[in-house]
C-alpha cells in the first residue's frame, strides 16, 4: 500500500530531478519553444516542496491534490496548467483514503493522464507530453521500472515526430528532430516516482 | 449604474500585461468608456510573459457583479490556464466562463455587449461571433 509519505517522495524525487535536469529542459524547449520550460518547471515543484512540514497533507489524495494546485499558480507556461491538471486529477481520484493500492495510484494516473489529453486538446503522437505519460502509464502495472524505461523511450520517440500542439506546431517542419521538452519532462516524473518507490536508477 | 443592470465582468488573459491593459483600454473606449467592469489578467505575478492563476482569479473576482464573469484568452499557457482553474471548480465566481473568441476583436464585441446590459450568454455569443468576421 502507498500512504502519504510515498507521494511526498515522488514529489520530492521530481522536484530534485526537475532541478538537475532543469538546464536541459530549456535547451531542448529553445529551438522548439520559449527556452523557458527547465526554469518554469524548477520553479513550480520548488513551490510544490516549499509546504511545511506541519501543513503537509497526510492522505495520497491531498497531498497530490494540493502539489498540482500549487504548479498551476505558479509555474507561469503551459506546463503549469497541465502539470497541475495531471497531479490534481490523479489525487482527486485517489479520494480521501489513508492508503491506497498500486492498482488503484496506476489507475488514478490514467484519470490524470486523460484529463491532461482533454485540457491540451492533444493525443499520442502529437509531440507532447503524452508521448511519454501515455506509455509511461500503459506500463505502470508491470512496475515502476518498466513504467520509467516506457516513459524515456516514449520521450525519445518524439524526436521525428512533426509538432500538432503548442508552440512548437507552429514550427511545422521544423519541429522534427528535436526531443520534446514537455516529454522529457514527463519521463523525468516516471523516474522519480521509481527513486520513491526504491528501484534502483535505470540507464 | 442607474438603470441597475448587473453587468457581466469581462477578463482579459493574455501572455503580456501590456496587451491585456491596452486591449481592457481598446475594448472600454470603443464600447463608449468605463460603463461596464473590465479587468486586465496579462503575464506572470512578478511582471514576466506568461501566465498568472493568480492574477486571473483575482481579475475575475473584481469583476464579478453577480452577473457572470465572460473570460478571454490569447494562447497556449493562457487558455489552458483559464481552463483549468474552470476545472478547478472554486477558484473563480461561480458564472464564470471562457469564450472561444478572437483576443481582440471578441473583447471589443464582448465589453460593448456586456456594457449594453447584455447577459452572459449575449456577451459570449457576441464575442464568439467575432470568429466569423473576415478580413479578406
Amino acid at each position: 500500500m502507498l500512504d502519504a509519505d510515498f507521494f511526498h517522495r515522488w514529489l520530492a524525487a521530481a522536484a530534485a530531478a526537475v532541478d538537475r535536469e532543469a538546464d536541459r529542459l530549456t535547451e531542448l524547449d529553445s529551438p522548439i519553444g520559449d527556452a523557458d520550460h527547465g526554469s518554469n518547471l524548477r520553479r513550480g515543484f520548488t513551490a510544490v516542496v516549499a509546504t511545511p512540514e506541519k501543513e503537509a497533507p497526510d492522505t495520497p489524495g491531498a497531498v497530490l491534490t494540493l502539489a498540482g494546485r500549487q504548479l498551476i499558480s505558479t509555474v507561469g507556461g503551459a506546463s503549469g496548467p497541465l502539470y497541475g491538471t495531471l497531479l490534481r486529477r490523479t489525487g482527486k481520484a485517489l479520494g480521501e483514503a489513508p492508503e491506497v493500492s498500486e492498482a488503484e495510484f496506476a489507475e488514478a494516473l490514467r484519470a490524470g493522464v486523460d484529463a491532461v489529453a482533454a485540457l491540451g486538446g492533444a493525443a499520442l503522437g502529437d509531440k507532447t507530453m503524452l508521448d511519454s505519460l501515455v506509455p509511461g502509464v500503459d506500463a505502470l502495472p508491470t512496475s515502476y521500472a518498466a513504467a520509467r524505461e516506457a516513459a524515456r523511450r516514449g520521450a525519445l520517440a518524439t524526436i521525428p515526430l512533426q509538432a500538432r500542439k503548442g508552440r512548437a506546431s507552429y514550427l511545422g517542419e521544423r519541429s522534427v528532430g528535436h526531443q520534446d521538452p514537455g516529454a522529457t519532462s514527463s519521463a523525468l516524473l516516471f523516474e522519480a516516482l521509481a527513486e520513491a518507490a526504491g528501484e534502483a536508477p535505470g540507464e | 449604474m442607474s438603470d441597475g443592470v448587473q453587468r457581466v465582468g469581462i477578463v482579459l488573459v493574455s501572455h503580456s500585461a501590456a496587451v491585456a491593459e491596452s486591449v481592457a483600454l481598446l475594448a472600454q473606449d470603443l464600447a463608449g468608456g468605463g460603463t461596464g467592469p473590465v479587468a486586465p489578467a496579462g503575464g506572470t505575478a512578478d511582471g514576466g510573459l506568461g501566465t498568472s492563476s493568480d492574477l486571473v482569479a483575482a481579475a475575475a473576482h473584481r469583476v464579478d457583479r453577480g452577473a457572470g464573469v465572460a473570460i478571454l484568452a490569447d494562447l497556449g499557457s493562457a487558455v489552458l490556464t483559464v481552463k483549468a482553474l474552470i476545472a478547478e471548480g472554486d477558484e473563480l465566481p461561480a458564472l464564470s466562463r471562457l469564450l472561444d473568441a478572437p483576443f481582440v476583436e471578441g473583447a471589443v464585441a464582448a465589453v460593448v455587449t456586456a456594457s449594453a446590459g447584455g447577459d452572459l450568454t449575449a456577451v459570449a455569443a457576441a464575442a464568439q461571433e467575432a470568429y466569423s468576421y473576415r478580413k479578406v
